[in-house]
């Protein structure tokens, strides 16, 4: 499910082009070839896609939108919740 | 089967949001002088759309028709078929994304293939690829490439990796596709009810709105780029009845959090820089030309189409004559109406490209059929 939960970017490894970013608590690496360099900071809060940081996001939105998953996010048990947040920017289609 | 109504939507604060907009859209829908049908082009709305009951919160002169938005349901049999053959390959490991690996081609499916011995991988990112490559120095890892233009540049930059580093041992079989240009010829059919279109928001990060500007301006169909939240929906489809009653034919963003005109520059860049336009066949639609992104000749050395061309089956398969998919698709048909829907059809037995994954839309049915 395209869920496209907002996340939250830890640090930054230049050499690699890589970020780690914290989606609801769980943290992972996340590709920078997507965006220009230098534009994603740590702070930022960016959407991604199949392991990509696909943009940034306004943090009125981002925590806006972070409520409304919570809430969904509620309703699961534990599994399901942790699955949700881990498989959110992976469409199982890699779609649209 | 055999889910009840319950009200998901009544578990989350936003369920007083998602009722605010269903009374709008009833009280706005009395003023429309015809009923309307909306397409959503995504497999992730229609997901939402099942699976939120949207479908029973809409006043009756307001219809969806399920749109070929999920790349494993309009991938056709023979290129299901090109995976296969390549996974069973000596010194070959098959990496691919999701659903990809269920679905079945004339021989069987990718987990059919690994069952006998093919070395089949599911990844979450492309780039899980470049791992595998150097740990199986002695094999070549074919990526089959999958997905809409939220997902082509993932590829693009796999592929910018891949030349970089000099890595020797990742080959790409690429399947992308785009959606305006089904989206066109949905529309250039006759027979096409369509009247609006719920546009994929990820797609426009990506691609920005700009490539839903013909639709208002040249066939007089609205657009509204719409998020994959139940409540980004329902203001979608609020918005696409007000241009309705007011007269109005525009495109218009409801997921403007994310979604620019002009989209992510770098990442379009990316996707000019190894891909070009291509005919491609969709499962369910037939040939639509110019549809696909294939890979620009000056990367045919990673190109695994190219290399593999004298084992790879040529032939195209039809859509099984009893599948109606193509009708679902273009509105003409739901997917109860199919002879085979729920039958010989099913998501663990597919037949058709709307059951083959759990984003089309017979396979939405399926699942949360005793709610419509």
């Amino acid at each position: 499910m395209c869920l496209s939960i907002p996340s939250k970017v830890v640090s930054i490894d230049t050499e690699n082009n890589i970020a780690t970013v914290d989606t609801m608590g769980i943290q992972r690496n996340a590709g920078l070839d997507l965006m220009e360099e230098g534009s994603v900071q740590i702070g930022d809060y960016v959407l991604l896609h199949i392991g990509f940081i696909m943009n940034k996001i306004d943090e009125e939105d981002a925590l806006e939108s972070l409520k409304v998953y919570r809430e969904i996010l509620d309703t699961m048990d534990e599994q399901d919740r942790l699955a949700a947040i881990a498989e959110s920017d992976n469409c199982p289609n890699g779609g649209a | 089967m055999g889910l009840e109504l319950k009200n998901l939507y009544d578990d989350f604060r936003d369920a007083d949001t998602i009722k605010a907009y269903a009374k709008i859209i009833a009280t706005d829908a009395q003023k429309l002088s015809h009923p309307i049908n909306i397409m959503e082009v995504c497999g992730g709305h229609t997901h939402t759309i099942m699976k939120y009951g949207v479908l029973q919160l809409l006043p009756s002169n307001i219809h969806f028709v399920h749109g070929p938005g999920c790349p494993v349901c309009i991938m056709p049999k023979e290129r299901i078929d090109h995976a296969y053959v390549l996974s069973m390959q000596e010194n070959v490991i098959l990496v691919t994304l999701g659903d990809m690996i269920k679905v079945p081609g004339s021989n069987g499916s990718l987990q059919d293939a690994r069952s006998k011995g093919a070395d089949v991988r599911f990844v979450y990112s492309p780039l899980d690829c470049l791992k595998i490559a150097q740990e199986n120095p002695d094999k070549t890892v074919i990526f089959f490439a999958i997905g809409f233009e939220t997902t082509t540049p993932m590829t693009a930059a796999l592929l910018d990796t891949v030349i970089k580093q000099d890595v020797k041992n990742i080959l790409l079989h690429v399947n992308h596709v785009t959606v305006p240009e089904p989206m066109r010829a949905l529309i250039s059919d006759e027979a096409c009810i369509i009247d609006a279109f719920l546009g994929p928001s990820h797609v426009s990060v990506i691609s920005g709105s700009k490539i839903y500007e013909e639709f208002p301006r040249d066939w007089h169909k609205p657009v509204v780029v719409s998020g994959f939240e139940p409540v980004d929906v329902m203001q979608s489809i609020s918005m696409i009845v007000k241009q309705f009653i007011e007269n109005r034919c525009e495109l218009e963003v409801e997921y403007k959090r994310a979604v620019t005109r002009e989209g992510n520059l770098k990442a379009q860049a990316l996707n000019d820089t190894y891909f070009h336009k291509v005919d491609f066949r969709w499962r369910g639609l037939g040939d639509i030309p110019q549809s696909g992104m294939g890979l620009r000749e000056e990367y045919d050395r990673y190109n695994a189409e190219k290399i593999y061309d004298a084992i790879l089956p040529k032939e195209e398969i039809d859509d099984h004559k009893l599948c109606i998919c193509g009708d679902i698709l273009k509105g003409k048909a739901s997917p109860p109406q199919c002879s085979i829907f729920g039958t010989a059809c099913k998501p663990t037995s597919p037949i058709g490209s709307c059951m083959v994954s759990s984003e089309g839309a017979c396979s939405a049915y399926y699942k949360y059929g005793n709610l419509v």
